[in-house]
C-alpha cells in the first residue's frame, strides 16, 4: 500500500472503497463484540459463510476492489458492537437494515434462502417487544434504537473494526486531512473550543480548555494519552468503541498531538479488555501503513507516534496523574496537584489526557464543525453521551443519547422498563463514584450540570437499573468494599476511611448496626471527601451519603428494626412457621443444622429466632410452603 | 512452555530476551513483568530479582510494582485461571452465588485461591466490561455470559476431565 500523501489522496480512496462495498448487492454484518463472541456469534459467521457459499459467492472487501462482481455475490463481514448485547448474537442484513436477534448457525439457510436470495425478512428471528405482541424487523424501528442518537458509536456495528479502509470509506479520518491542511493547531483548538466538548471521562471539564493549556505550556516535548482504564464497575462504553471503531480514537488523538503540539502518544487500556488492545494494535499497524500515522502524515509534515500500555489491574490508573505513573512503569499512585498535567504530566512533560469517549468526538468536530457539534445537546453540555444500561432492566447495553435526554426517556423508552414489570427503585450512575437518582429524577435530564445540580455526576455513563429487590444500604457496601479494596494507601483519609466505612457498612447489614452508626458513617463520609488527595478518595462517599439521602428509612429499618425490607441481607433474614399451613411432620426440624426448630409431631412447629442461622434449609425442606421469610 | 522444570539458565534465557526487547528500560518495568508472568503464569521472587538488577532497578521498586497491582501474582497460578466478575451488574445478578459454588466445587478453603493440584485458580474481579450479560465469568479469558452456578460448575467438570461429570 502507498502512503496517503494528501487530503485529495484520501477522498479519492474512501470514493473507491465506498464503490466497491457498493458492488455487492447484499451485505450480512455479524456482530463480533465481545458480548456477541461470548453468545456463540463466531459460530453464526462461519455458518452464513457456509451458506452463502452453497448458492451463491461470499465475498470482502479486497475481493469486492479487485473483482467484478457477480450477481450471486454476498459482503460476509464482521462488526463492531451494536449494543444490544442482550440480545445476541446480531446479524445485520443491508441494505434492509433486517436485524436478527439470538441467531443460532442452525438459522444461516434460513437466513439466506430468505433474506439473500429473497428479499423477505425472517419474522421469527427479528426483535419481539417484550409484551409479546410485536416483532421489529427492522434495526431503526426497535424502541431501543428508537430513541437514540449514536454519533461517536455510528461506525460501531456498521463496519469492520480491523479494516482501516472500511473506516475511510466511512469518511474516516477526514477529520484529520481538515485539520492538518486546512487549519493550524491554534485553529484547532478553537474549533474544539467552540463545540463545547467536555471531558466524558466523568468531570466534564472542557475539552477545548484543556488542548489549550497544553497548546501554551512551554516545553518542546509534549504528550497525548488516552485514558482506556474504565474501570467504574458496570461501564463498558469505551470497551465497546475501542474495539469497535478504534479508527476513530486514533484519529482523535492525531488531531490532538497535532492541536498541542506532541510527537507522541499514548493509549492506556485496562488489562481486562484484550480485544481491545488487539483491535487497536491492528489499527496503529494500518494507520502507518497507510501514512496516517507516524512520519509526514498526509505529506504535510507533521509526525505522530503511538504507543499502548496495557494496565495491570488497579482502578485508581483511571486517576490522571496514577495512570500517568503507570506508564512510567512506577507504581499507580497519584501525586497532589498543582502541578496539573497540562505543565507537568508524563515524563514531567505537558501532558494533554483525555479519555476514549472524548477523542472519539473529535473527529466529528473536525470534519463537520463546532456547530454542527453543538446542534446537539443542552445550551452547557453539548452532543451526545453513552451509558451502559445495565442491571435490571429489559433492554440491556450500549446506548448513546443526545445530552438532557431525560432519564425515563433512557430507562423506559430505551430501557423497555424494569425486568418482570416490577417497581423501579433507582439507578446508581457514575459507579462508584457516582450517585443513586430515585423516582423523583426521573425526568432529570442527563447533562453534567443538572446531574451535578441532583448530587450526582456523570460519571463515565454507567447506568445501574435497580429495582425493589435491591436492598440501597447492601449496595452502599458493595460500593465501598469495591473502593476501599482499590484505594492506593497513600493518602491516610481515603486509606483508613474507606476501610472504616465499610466495617459499619458491614455491620449494618450483619445486623449488628446502631442508629449512632448512621450520624459516625455520614461524619466519615465528610471527612474522607474533603481531605483525599485524589478524585477516588473524593467521591469514595457518594454512594453512601448519596443512599443516605434517599434511602434512609431503608438504613433505619436495618439499625432499628434489625429488618431488610428487599429481603437481601441475609443476616436479618427471619423465617416463619405458617401455623395454619404446617401438619406437624418435622421435616424442618429434623433438617434444621443448629436445632432451631421444635414442636410436637402433627402440631405446628416454631422456629427459636435467637438459633436459627438463616440457611434457608428447612424452606427447601417443607412439603407444605409453609416456611417462609418475613422481611 | 510454563513449566517448574524449567532449568534456571533457561529460564533467565527468557526473561533475558523480554529485558531485551524493551531494552531495559525503567519505565516498561510493568510491561516486562507482564510478559514474565505470561512465562511464568506468575512471578517467581528471583525472577524479580533478576528483573531488577537487568533493569538497573532496585528489588524494593521491582516489588513494589510487582505487588501494588492485581494482576500481578508471586504464587503460582493454576492451569485454568477462572474469573468470576462481581461488578455493580452482575453483582445485582447474584454473582455471589456462581463464586460460592465454584469455590465449593474446587474445594477451596478460606483465603485460599488456587487448588492444591494446580489445576484452578479462582479469582474475582471487578468488571469486565461485558455487563449486559450479567453474570460474567471468563476461564482463560473465554468469556461466559449469563452464567449460572450449574453452567460453570459443569464447565469446570468438563476441564477438570469428566472425572466427576454428574450433569443431567
Amino acid at each position: 500500500m502507498a502512503k496517503i500523501r494528501s487530503g485529495e489522496d484520501l477522498n479519492r480512496l474512501a470514493a473507491m472503497y465506498r464503490q466497491a462495498t457498493e458492488k455487492a448487492a447484499k451485505r450480512i454484518l455479524v456482530c463480533a463484540g465481545t458480548g456477541c463472541v461470548a453468545n456463540g456469534s463466531l459460530l453464526v459467521h462461519a455458518a452464513l459463510k457456509k451458506a452463502i457459499e452453497k448458492t451463491g459467492v461470499a465475498v470482502d472487501l479486497d475481493y469486492l476492489l479487485e473483482h467484478d462482481v457477480p450477481n450471486n455475490a454476498t459482503q460476509l463481514d464482521k462488526s463492531g458492537c451494536r449494543g444490544f448485547c442482550q440480545m445476541g448474537p446480531l446479524v445485520l442484513i443491508e441494505p434492509h437494515n433486517f436485524m436478527y436477534v439470538h441467531v443460532r448457525p442452525e438459522d444461516a439457510e434460513e437466513i439466506i434462502q430468505e433474506s439473500i436470495i429473497g428479499d423477505r425478512c425472517v419474522e421469527r428471528l427479528t426483535y419481539m417487544s417484550s409484551s409479546g405482541d410485536k416483532h421489529y424487523d427492522r434495526e431503526e424501528d426497535i424502541p431501543f434504537y428508537k430513541k437514540q442518537h449514536r454519533q461517536t458509536l455510528s461506525n460501531c456495528g456498521h463496519m469492520n473494526p480491523e479494516d482501516i479502509r472500511e473506516y475511510i470509506a466511512r469518511d474516516g479520518y477526514k477529520g484529520l486531512a481538515r485539520a492538518l491542511t486546512e487549519y493550524g493547531p491554534d485553529q484547532v483548538v478553537e474549533e474544539v473550543l467552540a463545540s463545547g466538548l467536555r471531558g466524558l471521562g466523568g468531570a466534564g471539564f472542557p475539552t477545548g480548555r484543556k488542548w489549550q493549556a497544553v497548546r501554551q505550556a512551554a516545553g518542546d516535548t509534549k504528550y497525548v494519552v488516552c485514558n482506556g482504564d474504565e474501570g467504574d464497575p458496570g461501564a463498558f462504553m469505551d470497551r465497546s468503541i475501542m474495539e469497535g471503531d478504534p479508527h476513530k480514537v486514533l484519529e482523535g488523538m492525531i488531531i490532538a498531538g497535532y492541536a498541542v503540539g506532541a510527537a507522541e502518544g499514548y493509549i492506556y487500556v485496562r488489562a481486562e479488555y484484550p480485544l481491545a488492545v488487539e483491535r487497536l494494535t491492528k489499527a496503529i499497524q494500518e494507520a502507518e501503513e497507510y501514512g496516517l500515522l507516524g512520519d509526514n502524515i498526509l505529506g504535510t509534515g507533521f509526525s505522530f507516534r503511538l504507543h499502548i500500555n496495557q494496565g495491570a489491574g488497579a482502578f485508581v490508573c483511571g486517576e490522571s496523574s496514577a495512570l500517568v505513573a503507570s506508564i512510567e512503569g512506577k507504581r499507580g499512585m497519584p501525586v497532589p496537584r498543582p502541578p496539573r498535567l497540562a505543565q507537568k504530566g508524563l515524563f514531567g512533560c505537558p501532558t494533554l489526557l483525555n479519555n476514549v469517549e472524548t477523542f472519539a468526538n473529535v473527529s466529528f468536530i473536525m470534519r463537520e464543525g463546532a456547530q454542527a457539534f453543538a446542534n446537539l445537546g443542552t445550551p452547557t453540555s453539548h452532543g451526545t453521551k453513552a451509558f451502559a444500561l445495565t442491571g435490571n432492566v429489559k433492554n440491556t447495553g450500549l446506548i448513546e443519547v443526545p445530552m438532557g435526554t431525560t432519564l425515563r426517556e433512557v430507562i423506559f423508552d430505551i430501557g423497555g422498563g424494569i425486568k418482570d414489570d416490577r417497581e423501579f427503585k433507582a439507578v446508581q450512575i457514575g459507579g462508584p463514584s457516582g450517585a443513586c437518582l430515585t423516582k423523583e429524577h426521573l425526568d432529570l435530564p442527563l447533562d453534567f450540570d443538572s446531574l451535578k445540580r441532583a448530587g450526582a455526576m456523570m460519571g463515565s455513563g454507567g447506568l445501574v437499573v435497580m429495582d425493589e429487590r435491591t436492598c440501597m444500604v447492601e449496595v452502599a457496601r458493595f460500593f465501598m468494599d469495591f473502593t476501599q479494596r482499590e484505594s492506593c494507601g497513600k493518602c491516610i483519609p481515603c486509606r483508613e476511611g474507606t476501610s472504616r466505612m465499610l466495617e459499619i457498612l458491614e455491620r449494618i447489614v450483619g445486623g449488628e448496626g446502631t442508629e449512632e452508626d448512621l450520624g459516625l458513617l455520614e461524619e466519615i463520609a465528610h471527612m474522607v471527601h474533603d481531605m483525599s488527595l485524589c478524585g477516588l478518595g473524593q467521591t469514595a462517599a457518594n454512594p453512601v451519603l448519596s443512599t443516605l439521602k434517599h434511602f434512609r428509612d431503608e438504613y433505619l429499618a436495618h439499625v432499628r428494626d434489625k429488618r431488610c425490607p428487599a429481603g437481601v441481607c441475609r443476616a436479618l433474614r427471619r423465617f416463619e412457621i405458617d401455623a395454619s399451613k404446617c401438619r406437624g411432620c418435622g421435616r424442618c426440624a429434623r433438617n434444621c443444622p443448629v436445632g432451631a426448630i421444635s414442636g410436637q409431631i402433627k402440631q405446628p412447629f416454631t422456629i427459636d429466632p435467637e438459633r436459627c442461622i438463616r440457611c434457608g434449609a428447612c424452606i427447601k425442606q417443607c412439603a407444605f410452603h409453609a416456611i417462609r421469610e418475613v422481611n | 512452555m510454563a513449566n517448574g522444570e524449567l532449568s534456571c539458565g533457561r529460564r533467565f534465557a527468557a526473561v533475558n530476551e523480554i529485558l531485551e526487547r524493551h531494552q531495559r528500560r525503567p519505565e516498561r518495568l510493568v510491561a516486562v513483568l507482564q510478559e514474565v508472568q505470561e512465562v511464568y503464569r506468575y512471578l517467581p521472587e528471583e525472577v524479580l530479582q533478576y528483573v531488577a538488577t537487568g533493569m538497573g532497578l532496585s528489588p524494593a521498586k521491582v516489588f513494589g510494582v510487582a505487588t501494588f497491582y492485581e494482576n500481578f501474582s508471586l504464587e503460582p497460578k493454576g492451569k485454568y485461571v477462572i474469573r468470576c466478575c462481581d461488578g455493580t451488574a452482575c453483582h445485582v445478578h447474584s454473582s455471589d452465588e456462581i463464586l460460592t459454588a465454584v469455590r465449593d466445587r474446587l474445594g477451596l478453603k478460606e483465603g485460599q485461591t488456587t487448588t492444591s493440584d494446580l489445576m484452578f485458580t479462582l479469582e474475582t474481579v471487578a468488571c469486565l466490561g461485558a455487563c449486559a450479560l450479567a453474570p460474567v465469568v471468563t476461564i482463560n479469558g473465554e468469556v461466559y455470559g449469563q452464567a449460572t452456578p450449574e453452567k460453570i460448575v459443569a464447565i469446570i467438570d468438563e476441564l477438570a476431565g469428566g472425572k466427576e461429570h454428574g450433569e443431567n
